[in-house]
C-alpha cells in the first residue's frame, strides 16, 4: 500500500490557513534559540486533489458494516443510522467547547443529562456516568468505583475479582489496572457457571464478580438471580459487562438482575459507529449503593438549569477529560429517541430471532458444543470440519465469498470457536446467503483444502505475514531505507 | 422498525424453522421474576424528521457556539480544512471495526501507520501507538507505564498542568497504588532542580496550563534513572525542539487540535510515543508493516501479545477500543497541511497570540503574568476581578477560559487566552478595547 511519505512530489500545499493580519515577528524574535526546532519533520506537501485520492483509495481497501454483513460476534455490527451522524455534526453541538460556562451550554447539559437518565431506565439502575470513552473504560470506571466503596467501608482485605473462564479478555485486565487479583470460575458442561465452583470462592477477600450476560457463548445465565444473591450475602457487589446487551434489549434489565455496576457499550448496543476501533462511548450504571463515589464533574438540574457539580467527597475523581466522549452519545441518543420502547425491543427480539436462526442452519455443517437456546450470538467450532483446516482458513475464505468473518478463537473456552453475532439489521436473505457460502467452505474443506490455506483470493492483499511483522517490526515509515 | 429489513412472513419462515412458536419462547431462559421487573421507558418512538427537530433545536439552544473564543486549556478552536470530514464521513472507514482482518482493512491500517509516523516525526520519538481516549487518559497511562518499566510507584508531577490531566491522574494512580509527588513552578515553569529522587516517572507538560514553553534542556540528566514524560501540544511541534531530541522517555498529548471539533470534551484524540526500547511495555494498539503472501507490502498489528485479549489480567492496559477515526481524522489533516501547513498554523498561533498579550499589556495594570516563553496561550494578570472581566466579555460574545481553573493552580488575579489562527486582529482589537473597557 502506498503513504502519504510515498509520494515523490512536493507540491506546494498552501491555501487552507489566512494569512497573517498581525505584525510579523518570526519565531527567533519570539522564542529562544534554544527552544526552537532544528530539522524539519518529514510530512509531505501534497496537493488537495493527491490528498482526496489517496485517501479515497485507502478507504476502498475497507470493509464497513455498510459494505456487507459483519458477524463480528460480542462486537453488534449493526447498521449505524444516518441521521445520527448528522445530528452529531450540528455545528451547535460539534463546536462547543468543553469550559464553556454552563449557562451557554445548556443543550448539551440537557443531552448529558437527559441520555443519563434515559440509560438508567434502560439498565433498571440508580444513575449512570457517561465519562468512560468505550466499555474497557467502563469496566476500569466499575472496578474503581468498587473499589473506593470498598475503602469507604474499610473492608480493604477485599482485594479479590471473581470472573468465569468465559469472560472477554478486557475484563481481567480491567480488574488488575484497579489493583484487583482474578480468580477464575470454570464454567460447567452446560456453559454456564458453576455454582458450586462459584460458592467455594466466596468468602470476606471478595470484593466482587465480573459477569457478562448472557455469556461469551450466547447463552443466558439462567441462575443470575441465585448469583448475584450469593455474592451478595459474602459482601461482594456484582458487575455486569454490558457487551451483549442487544440479546435482552427492551425486554429485561440488568438491575433487576442484581447488578450493582453495569457498563453499557453504545458503540454497540446503540448503534453509534466503530469507527475502525474507536471512539467508542461506554456509560456506566450503578446501584443506589454506588451513587456517591460516581465521576465528578456531575450534570445535575437545578430547578429549569443544567449544572455542573463537582461537590462530590466520595467520588473517584475523572475518569475522562470532560464529560465522555459527547459526539458518541449523541448518536446514541438520537438512536433511543428513534426507537422509543417499541423499538428498543424489536431490537433485542429480532436480534435473537436472527442469531437463533442462523445458529439451527448452520449446526448441520459446524459443531455447535453448547446447543440450546442461545441469545444474540452462539459459537461453532471449525474443528471436524476437514482435516488440516483451522478456523483461520475457514475465516479468510469467507472473505471471498464477500462476508466479513465472525470472530474468531473466542471465547476460549471453545477450540478453534467461531462466533457469529448477526445483529437484528439482517435479513433472512443476508443470513441465507452466509449459511450457503459457509457450507460451500465446509465441502471445499474436504475436496480443495489448498483453496483454504491460500485465502483469501479476492481481498484487497493476499493473506498478511503476521509472524514476520513480530519478528521484524516496522512501525513508521523506513524513510530512505 | 426501519433499521430491521425482516418481514412478517420472515419472522413466522424463522420460528418455524428453529421449531419455536412466539417470539417470547426466545426469551424463556430469562428466569420470569426479572422480566416481572421490567419496566419500559414510557418513550413513543420518533420519525427521523422529528428526531432532527428536537435535536436540532437542542444544539440551538447552546448560545456558545456563535460566540468569539478564547477558550483553550488543552482543547482549541482550530479551522477545519473541507477535506478533513470529506474523508471521514466515507464509512468504509467509520463503519469498520478494529482491524482484526487484515486482508479487509488495509486502509483503517495503511491510515494508523501514517498516523504512528506523522506522530514520531513531530515528537522526535521512535515509536507511536495508534491513539488512546483522550490526552488525559494516555498521561495516565504513561505514569502506569513508568511505575511498570522503573519497578518503582512513585512519580513526581509538574504542578503546571492542566486541571482536567491532573483529575485523571490522581484517579488512575489512586486506583494503581502510584504516590504522586508534586513539582513546583518558578515564575511560570517548572522548578526542576529539586525532583525527589526514588520516583519512577517525571511529568512535565510543555506548553503548561500557563501557556509557558518548558526548558527540557538538560533535565533526562538530573533525574536518574525515572522516566521524563511530556505532555504536549502537538501543534507547537511544527516549530518548537521535539520532546525526543531532549531525551523524553514518553510523550503524551492531546490530538484535538490537529482537526477535531470541540464537541464539548469528546472524542478527543490521546497520543502517547517512546522509545522502541519500551516496545513490550507500551499500552496501546501499533500498526507495523509486512508483506502478504505475493510478496507485497501490507499493514497489520503488531505486538498483540500485550493486549488484554491475549495477555488477560497480565496486559499492559485494559484498553480494547481506542480513537481510530480521531486519528484518522487527525491524519488526514496532517496531510492536508503537509509540513509546510502545519509550519505555517503553529506560526500564526504563536503571532497572533503574541500580539493579542502585547496589547493587552499595555492597557493599564495589565501585564503577562511570566517572563518565560509562551506558545498560544497566555496568563494575563488584571488589576479588577479577573470573573468580572470574564462576565463582561461574554455579555459582547466573546468566551474566556474560567479564572477559576487558574486558582485552582494558585493563581488569582488573572484571565487565561488562547489565541488560534481562527481569531481575526479585528476581534484580537475589539477585545483589548473592550478590557480596556473595563479597566
Amino acid at each position: 500500500m502506498r503513504t502519504i511519505f510515498d509520494y515523490q512530489k512536493s507540491s506546494g500545499t498552501g491555501g487552507i490557513l489566512p494569512k497573517l493580519d498581525v505584525p510579523k515577528c518570526g519565531t527567533t524574535d519570539l522564542l529562544p534559540r534554544e527552544l526552537i526546532r532544528r530539522s524539519e519533520p518529514r510530512i509531505p506537501n501534497l496537493s488537495e486533489p493527491e490528498v482526496v485520492r489517496h485517501y479515497t483509495a485507502l478507504s476502498k481497501l475497507n470493509y464497513g458494516v455498510d459494505d456487507g454483513f459483519y458477524p463480528l460476534g460480542s462486537c453488534t455490527m449493526k447498521y449505524n443510522p444516518k441521521v445520527n451522524e448528522d445530528v452529531a455534526g450540528l455545528p451547535g453541538f460539534s463546536s462547543v467547547h468543553p469550559a464553556t460556562d454552563p449557562e451557554l451550554a445548556q443543550g448539551s447539559l440537557s443531552v448529558v443529562y437527559e441520555m443519563s437518565r434515559l440509560l438508567a431506565g434502560i439498565a433498571g439502575m440508580a444513575d449512570v456516568t457517561l465519562q468512560p470513552a468505550a466499555g474497557a473504560h467502563g469496566e476500569v470506571t466499575g472496578m474503581f468505583l468498587i473499589k473506593r466503596y470498598f475503602e469507604a467501608r474499610g473492608e480493604t482485605q477485599r482485594t479479590r475479582i471473581l470472573l468465569p473462564d468465559s469472560a472477554h479478555g478486557t475484563n481481567p485486565a480491567s480488574a488488575a489496572t484497579a489493583g484487583f487479583s482474578v480468580t477464575e470460575i470454570r464454567s460447567g458442561a452446560d456453559g454456564l457457571v458453576d455454582l458450586n465452583a462459584l460458592s467455594g470462592e466466596l468468602d470476606d477477600t471478595v470484593a466482587g464478580m465480573m459477569l457478562t450476560v448472557p455469556n461469551t457463548l450466547g447463552i443466558f445465565e439462567e441462575n443470575i438471580v441465585k448469583i448475584t444473591a450469593m455474592v451478595h450475602a459474602a459482601g461482594g457487589l456484582c458487575y455486569f459487562d454490558g457487551a451483549n446487551l442487544n440479546a435482552f434489549l427492551g425486554h429485561a434489565r440488568p438491575g433487576d438482575m442484581g447488578a450493582d455496576v453495569f457498563h453499557f457499550n453504545l458503540h454497540k448496543t446503540m448503534s453509534s459507529p466503530h469507527g475502525g476501533g474507536g471512539p467508542g462511548s461506554g456509560p456506566v450504571a450503578v446501584s443506589e449503593v454506588l451513587v456517591p463515589f460516581l465521576p465528578v464533574p456531575r450534570v445535575k438540574l437545578d430547578g429549569e438549569h443544567y449544572v455542573l457539580d463537582w461537590e462530590e467527597p466520595q467520588s473517584i475523581g475523572s475518569m475522562q477529560s470532560f464529560y465522555g466522549n459527547f459526539g458518541v452519545f449523541l448518536k446514541a441518543y438520537a438512536y433511543i429517541l428513534t426507537l422509543g420502547d417499541e423499538g428498543l425491543h424489536e431490537a433485542g427480539e429480532n436480534a435473537v430471532l436472527n442469531a437463533n436462526y442462523l445458529q439451527e442452519r448452520l449446526k448441520k455443517t459446524y459443531k455447535l458444543p453448547y446447543d440450546r437456546l442461545c441469545k444474540h450470538e452462539f459459537v461453532l467450532t471449525g474443528k471436524g470440519v476437514a482435516e488440516g483446516i483451522s478456523t483461520l482458513d475457514i475465516a479468510k475464505r469467507l472473505i471471498d465469498y464477500g462476508f466479513h468473518p465472525p470472530t474468531i478463537y473466542f471465547p476460549l473456552i471453545v477450540h478453534e470457536a467461531l462466533m457469529i453475532e448477526p445483529t437484528e439489521t439482517e435479513s433472512k436473505e443476508t443470513l441465507d446467503r452466509f449459511t450457503e457460502a459457509l457450507e460451500k467452505i465446509a465441502s471445499e474443506a474436504r475436496e480443495d483444502p489448498q483453496l483454504l490455506h491460500d485465502a483469501p483470493h479476492t481481498a484487497p492483499t493476499r493473506r498478511l505475514d503476521q509472524t514476520r511483522a513480530a519478528r521484524y517490526p516496522i512501525m513508521t515509515y523506513p524513510f530512505g531505507e | 422498525m426501519r433499521y430491521i429489513p425482516n418481514t412478517d412472513p420472515d419472522r413466522k419462515a424463522m420460528l418455524d424453522a428453529i421449531g419455536r412458536s412466539s417470539m417470547e419462547e426466545l426469551f424463556s431462559d430469562i428466569p420470569q421474576v426479572v422480566k416481572d421487573r421490567f419496566q419500559p421507558l414510557g418513550l413513543l418512538p420518533k420519525s427521523e424528521m422529528e428526531v432532527r427537530t428536537e435535536l436540532g433545536s437542542l444544539a440551538q439552544k447552546n448560545d456558545a457556539a456563535e460566540a468569539t473564543s478564547f477558550l483553550g486549556g488543552g482543547i482549541y478552536d482550530h479551522y477545519i480544512p473541507s477535506v478533513v470530514q470529506h474523508i471521514t464521513a466515507r464509512s468504509e472507514f467509520y463503519t469498520a471495526y478494529t482491524p482484526y482482518q487484515p486482508e479487509i482493512a488495509q486502509g483503517t491500517l495503511t491510515a494508523m501507520f501514517e498516523f504512528q509516523t506523522l506522530l514520531c516525526e513531530l515528537t522526535g520519538m521512535e515509536i507511536a501507538n495508534s491513539s488512546m481516549y483522550d490526552g488525559a487518559t494516555a498521561l495516565a497511562e504513561a505514569a502506569m507505564m513508568a511505575a511498570r518499566v522503573s519497578g518503582k510507584k512513585k512519580i513526581a508531577v509538574s504542578h503546571a498542568l492542566f486541571a482536567h490531566y491532573r483529575r485523571v491522574l490522581n484517579t488512575y494512580c489512586w486506583a494503581s497504588g502510584i504516590e504522586i509527588l508534586e513539582i513546583p513552578t518558578i515564575d511560570g515553569r517548572c522548578d526542576l532542580s529539586g525532583v525527589p529522587s526514588g520516583v519512577g516517572g517525571v511529568i512535565v507538560q510543555s506548553p503548561n496550563a500557563f501557556g509557558v514553553i518548558e526548558d527540557l534542556t538538560g533535565v533526562k540528566e538530573s533525574i536518574g534513572d525515572a522516566l521524563l514524560i511530556v505532555a504536549v501540544n502537538p501543534v507547537s511541534l511544527a516549530i518548537l525542539t521535539p520532546p525526543g531530541e531532549l531525551e523524553a522517555d514518553i510523550v503524551t498529548g492531546e490530538g484535538q487540535p490537529f482537526g477535531l471539533s470541540a464537541s464539548f470534551g469528546g472524542p478527543l484524540l490521546g497520543l502517547f510515543a517512546t522509545r522502541k526500547a519500551y516496545l513490550r511495555q507500551m499500552p496501546g494498539r501499533l500498526v507495523g508493516q509486512t508483506v502478504d503472501a505475493a510478496g507485497a507490502i501490507g499493514y497489520t498489528m503488531v505486538a498483540q501479545t500485550r493486549e488484554q485479549h491475549i495477555r488477560r489480567q497480565k496486559a499492559t492496559s485494559n484498553i480494547c477500543t481506542n480513537a481510530q477515526l480521531c486519528a484518522l481524522t487527525a491524519t488526514v489533516y496532517m496531510a492536508s497541511l503537509g509540513g509546510d501547513g502545519l509550519r505555517e498554523l503553529a506560526m500564526l498561533n504563536l503571532e497572533k497570540a503574541h500580539y493579542l498579550e502585547q496589547q493587552l499589556s499595555k492597557l493599564p495594570g495589565c501585564s503577562l503574568a511570566y517572563g518565560a516563553p509562551f506558545f498560544n496561550e497566555f496568563v494575563l494578570r488584571v488589576p479588577v476581578d479577573p470573573q468580572q472581566v470574564r462576565d463582561s466579555l461574554r455579555e459582547e460574545g466573546i468566551l474566556t477560559d474560567d479564572p477559576a481553573h487558574l486558582e485552582v493552580l494558585g493563581v488569582t488575579g488573572a484571565l487565561r487566552f488562547a489565541v488560534t489562527e481562527r481569531r481575526s486582529k479585528e476581534e484580537l482589537d475589539r477585545t483589548v478595547d473592550l478590557v480596556g473597557g473595563m479597566l
